[in-house]
């Protein structure tokens, strides 16, 4: 079973954010990183730039399969995590080792807080996933 | 519903991540694609292959059914031998690829699960004369057991010598006590073998394997590292690199076309005006010279210019490195040329490379 922690809100698309004042960060979740499987490589590409919620912001490449990040929430990125986003040695893989630690993705400096209020807590997301599990 | 092979529960219980590929429940990987993967390229490692199509044909006319229906030349086969062969539609295209093995009394035909159906009724509509042919896929279990340490590890729980067989040939023998046909194939690049089990049976040689293996480090492999572990070696997927609208010699398949063998066989003529022709596109091997990781479908230029596609793609484990199958215009396809791929909007360079991607590999000859 995925780690879920309550404190954290969720999107569809399983980013997790963690809100600190106006600051979100942002990562994958454990059952999005286990879908994935091995992430060989990870890349915010909207690294300074102002995004609007569900944009594109960077993408996460797997043995397998490439996936896209989405911001959860409007605001400019203001940092991406350096450990992870290294083009050289097995550094991505902490977002499969700490999905939700040391494996987190970016930053974003939130413009509109009320978009908050539309992301999933740990229920709404457990029960996300549960249905993904038995599609 | 999707169907499970004799291997299920081994594979539940190793923690297998299970998917739905060619119709069954089967692992697409266990502790990772990388881990699995250099696993089988430095000591061994076991797939469950129970997926793939078995067909036995037998009969009087059963050579001469076998070398109408498939493009390389059956008749060179002595008993207990194997090849690796192709079969064609009229145009050309590919119906599927298979191994054919020449057993004393019956020739065994493998092929690829996703096509096991259709591949049956595509010799069932051709047969002539006396011919029989049975689809035997639920009665045997296969397993695929491949790496360096292969044979030292099956050597343990066999009753024949294993040294003596030959690449693509095969023996009959007891492993854990039971009967199976035992032959040294596989799709990884690496030494192995192959094994035919009454599927029955098929729990006590997995768990005797398991047990033999363990002082050099055996593990279920799953689909995922499968793949890398064959596109390395730019062995062909069905599905993904060779399909109906592709031929052999574009695939660079012709090792296993015959086209002057007496009888002919179904695409014969239109493959020999390719050959004369010289095919309009090839399948090549791209290596990016960035980290960068190619995946099918994606276009292919060179000079700007579109130029062909991307079959298969991945991160080579071996190599840290993206590397793609892409069916590009002959005049591109020489070793050395640079392409660029279009990934994400972005072109990133690419250069055509000799197969197969990784040369270490322990494969016998």
């Amino acid at each position: 079973m995925s780690s879920i922690p309550a404190d954290l809100k969720y999107t569809k698309t399983h980013e997790w954010v963690r809100v600190e004042g106006d600051i979100a960060t942002i990562g994958i979740t454990d059952f999005a990183q286990k879908e994935l499987s091995d992430i060989v490589y990870v890349e915010i590409t909207a690294l300074g730039k102002t995004v609007k919620q569900t944009e594109t912001i960077g993408f996460i490449e797997a043995v397998k399969a490439t996936s896209d990040i989405y911001a959860p929430v409007s605001g400019e990125v203001i940092e991406a995590n350096a450990q992870i986003n290294k083009k050289e040695g097995d550094a991505p893989a902490m977002v499969n080792r700490d999905p939700y630690g040391m494996g987190w993705l970016c930053k974003i400096k939130i413009s509109n807080p009320a978009e908050l209020s539309t992301l999933l807590d740990q229920e709404a997301y457990t029960n996300l996933v549960q249905r993904s599990q038995h599609h | 519903m999707s169907k499970t092979t004799p291997f299920y529960s081994r594979h539940l219980a190793a923690g297998g991540k299970i998917v739905e590929f060619a119709g069954y429940q089967l692992p697409l990987q266990f502790r990772g694609i990388i881990p699995e993967h250099h696993r089988v390229r430095t000591t061994v490692g076991v797939f469950d292959v129970s997926h793939m199509g078995r067909i036995r044909v037998w009969g009087a006319n059963a050579l001469q059914f076998i070398n109408r229906m498939t493009t390389n030349d059956a008749s060179s086969l002595e008993v207990y031998q194997a090849q690796y062969s192709v079969m064609c539609y009229p145009d050309g295209g590919i119906v599927d690829d298979l191994v054919v093995y020449r057993l004393p009394d019956h020739f065994l035909l493998v092929v690829n699960g996703a096509n096991n159906e259709k591949d049956t009724a595509w010799l069932k509509d051709h047969l002539f004369g006396d011919v029989q042919l049975e689809n035997v896929t639920t009665e045997v279990a296969q397993l695929a057991v491949q790496g360096p340490k292969a044979e030292l590890c099956l050597q343990k729980i066999s009753s024949i010598d294993l040294s003596p067989i030959g690449f693509y040939w095969a023996a009959e023998g007891k492993v854990a006590g039971v009967d199976v046909l035992i032959s040294r194939t596989g799709y990884t690049g690496e030494d192995g073998f192959e094994l035919y089990i009454p599927a029955e049976q098929a729990l006590k040689v997995w768990d005797e394997l398991m047990a033999a293996g363990k002082e050099f480090e055996i593990e279920p492999i799953g689909l995922g590292a499968r793949d890398t572990l064959r596109l390395e070696m730019k062995y062909c997927l069905y599905g993904n690199d060779i399909d109906q609208t592709t031929n052999p010699l574009e695939a660079g398949l012709g090792f296993v076309v015959k086209l002057d063998k007496p009888g002919g066989f179904i695409g014969a003529e239109v493959l020999q005006q390719v050959a004369k022709e010289k095919p309009r596109r090839r399948l090549v091997c791209l290596e990016m010279q960035d980290r960068a990781i190619p995946r099918p479908k994606l276009s292919v230029f060179a000079n700007g210019n579109p130029i062909g596609f991307v079959t298969s793609g991945t991160l080579s484990p071996s190599l840290n490195k993206g590397i793609a199958l892409a069916y590009i215009q002959r005049e591109s396809a020489s070793v050395g040329t640079k392409l660029t791929i279009e990934i994400r909007g972005e072109r990133h360079q690419a250069v055509v490379v000799a197969p197969p991607f990784y040369k270490h590999g322990s494969r016998k000859k």
